[in-house]
């Protein structure tokens, strides 16, 4: 009767899941390999693992085409970040040469309910993103290189992930096809 | 707030890598060790339930609460109510999903069983995990035998 009426924002217990989960299995890593360096490694490459299936839902949910230049792609990219995090980050700081920018975030939902212990400061928490565009990237033939400049966990006022494009991957193509 | 999709692959990156420090403790064994999956999940139910039900009035007694986790906890995380529900009215409870969310990507019959553990080990701990901080202390198995569909089975431990 009356509880039947509890129903959850379903957005909202999902969008949790994700920030809980992502911290269980962080603090296992940390159990495990008791280095904060190779677990940031660690994210990274979990992360990667996940951009390279991501970037095929992302393809197939928006139907975009190949980019034409990178700032092309650090548009498709905050489009990604709207359809996945729900977060609208900021594209800013390009360089002169036009190869390397960074994305904003004042909220990060993977550090909601997050607070890092003084001795872990060194951990890369948000690594797992880094690796997520790396790897939907090279699944577009984009080599880049994506770090954390700043971080809200370490007190900063924005989450400032940089990307620096490496160069393009050239696609063995068999003859006659595109 | 996040998407679905990320959820799931965020899912099967914990199982490969369970799978993967697996390889390195035990090089030799045949055997999955799959109790990281499962305290990864538990840790999560634990907190997650917390937040769901910290503005609902308490519940009657054990039934109440597992029916409150087959319909509106399932619900919210797998995106549809338990299927079937039964009891023997003595602390065990089964559990059958007819489609499990994290199965029905996974195969439609008996091809892949095998894998078919790692893939319910997060939600055997995610039901733990919630059910432990609703002050209920229990075991919490899971029974693959045609996926998608999949039972768990909660004992209660009653001291």
């Amino acid at each position: 009767m009356s509880r039947s009426s509890t129903r959850f924002d379903t957005k909202k217990v999902n969008s949790e899941l994700v920030t809980l989960t992502y911290g269980a299995l962080v603090a296992q890593m940390m159990k495990d390999l008791d280095n904060t360096d190779d677990v940031s490694k660690q994210l990274e490459r979990l992360g990667y693992n996940m951009g390279i299936r991501l970037i095929e839902d992302f393809l197939a949910k928006t139907g975009t085409g190949r980019c034409l230049d990178l700032k092309d792609t650090a548009d498709k990219i905050q489009t990604a970040f709207r359809m996945y995090l729900g977060v609208q980050p900021n594209v800013a700081n390009w360089s002169a040469a036009g190869d390397e920018f960074s994305f904003i975030l004042d909220t990060n939902p993977l550090t909601d309910l997050v607070e890092l212990p003084d001795d872990l400061k060194s951990l890369k928490y948000c690594n797992i993103i880094c690796g997520a565009i790396r790897g939907a990237l090279e699944m577009v033939q984009l080599d880049v290189q994506s770090w954390i400049v700043q971080d809200q966990l370490k007190g900063d006022q924005n989450t400032e992930i940089r990307v620096k494009f490496i160069r393009r991957l050239e696609d063995a193509m068999p003859a006659g096809e595109d | 707030m996040a998407d679905e999709t990320l959820f799931e692959l965020l899912h099967s990156e914990i199982v490969n890598y369970a799978l993967e420090s697996n390889e390195i403790k035990y090089k030799e064994s045949k055997d999955e060790d799959l109790s990281i999956i499962e305290y990864i999940g538990f840790s999560t139910g634990f907190r997650i339930i917390e937040r769901l039900t910290k503005d609902m009035p308490r519940f009657k007694d054990e039934l109440d609460t597992m029916k409150f986790i087959c319909t509106d906890f399932w619900s919210a995380v797998y995106k549809k109510q338990i299927d079937n529900l039964r009891t023997n009215h003595q602390g065990v409870y089964v559990l059958q999903d007819n489609g499990f969310r994290f199965l029905t990507k996974l195969s439609n019959g008996k091809q892949y069983l095998e894998a078919a553990p790692r893939y319910v080990a997060f939600t055997c701990g995610i039901i733990r995990g919630s059910l432990a901080n609703l002050n209920i202390n229990c075991l919490v198995t899971a029974e693959v035998q045609n996926m998608p569909s999949c039972k768990f089975h909660i004992q209660v431990q009653r001291t």
